[in-house]
């Protein structure tokens, strides 16, 4: 499933025991597009030693109210740069 | 061990008791790597010291001052960074070439870059990083309460500015690009970048 900007997506809620590039403050919540960086090796295979095979990445953007709540500061918002595989559509 | 910028599986904090235990481990490789002829000291140390040489905060400050003065630069920069800063003869390869985004402040957006999952930073542009930057505290507070921490930068954000904190968790790494300050009209590049700190290019000073 590839992305454009704009999309609304939801990152993934695992938490696998390896090495990771979605920080745990932006597990399961949702976000949107702002860019596709190109294809980049997936981290965390690399990390394993395993093959790591080129994969999308994008930069994606969050409300800081999604990530924290109702107790975010206002106007606020987070980007993280994050591989196709951690990325589902809303 | 070299600054922890650009490979990603390298260079990340753990505390004192994980930094010493890489230290180790990258003295036990080295060794390794010298006494198969692999490598040698002088050689880590002539890459190393040519590389900070040349990588340093003046930089960033140079493209800064560039693009208030040249709109068609500012265009290139905040589109394909890459490209434009190598019209300045600037470029992104540390050990291994990285993707760089300049994020442009405006009267309605102030930007501020942060890595979270270890240290990433645009070394060539900026320099070594500074400690703060490292510390859990600025890494797990800038994506919390970045308004609250700017001011104890002393860097008051307008409630009515939206602050967009850039996470670099992958392989790009972030340069902010600060408004021009009022005042300045008809002053040089050379005049323009001395007013660019390293701190505005990160995003906590103005």
């Amino acid at each position: 499933m590839s992305f454009a900007p704009g999309d609304a997506v939801r990152t993934s809620s695992a938490n696998p025991a390896g090495h990771n590039r979605l920080p745990r403050y932006l597990r399961g919540k949702r976000g949107w597009i702002v860019a596709r960086r190109g294809s980049f090796p997936l981290a965390d295979l690399r990390a394993a030693g395993r093959p790591a095979p080129d994969e999308p990445l994008y930069t994606v953007a969050f409300a800081a109210a999604e990530v924290w709540g109702p107790d975010a500061e206002p106007r606020q918002t987070l980007h993280a740069d994050l591989w196709e595989s951690y990325l589902a559509p809303i | 061990m070299p600054p922890s910028d650009h490979d990603p599986d390298h260079g990340h904090d753990h505390g004192d008791a994980g930094s010493a235990q890489a230290t180790q481990r990258v003295t036990a490789l080295v060794d390794r790597l010298e006494r198969a002829g692999v490598t040698s000291d002088a050689e880590i140390t002539g890459v190393l010291e040519r590389f900070l040489a040349a990588a340093g905060p003046g930089n960033g400050a140079r493209l800064v001052a560039r693009a208030w003065t040249d709109p068609g630069f500012k265009a290139r920069l905040l589109s394909d960074a890459n490209a434009a800063i190598a019209e300045l003869g600037l470029d992104m390869t540390h050990w291994a070439p990285v993707r760089l985004v300049v994020v442009e402040n405006t009267a309605r957006v102030h930007n501020v870059i942060v890595c979270t999952l270890c240290s990433c930073y645009p070394i060539a542009l900026l320099g070594p990083s500074p400690t703060w930057y490292k510390s859990e505290a600025y890494r797990s507070r800038v994506v919390r309460e970045p308004r609250a921490l700017l001011r104890e930068f002393g860097l008051a954000i307008p409630d009515e500015v939206e602050i967009a904190v850039w996470d670099s968790t992958a392989e790009l790494r972030y340069m902010v690009l600060p408004q021009r300050p009022p005042g300045t009209d008809g002053w040089s590049e050379e005049r323009l970048a001395a007013l660019v700190s390293r701190d505005a290019l990160i995003g906590v000073a103005g």
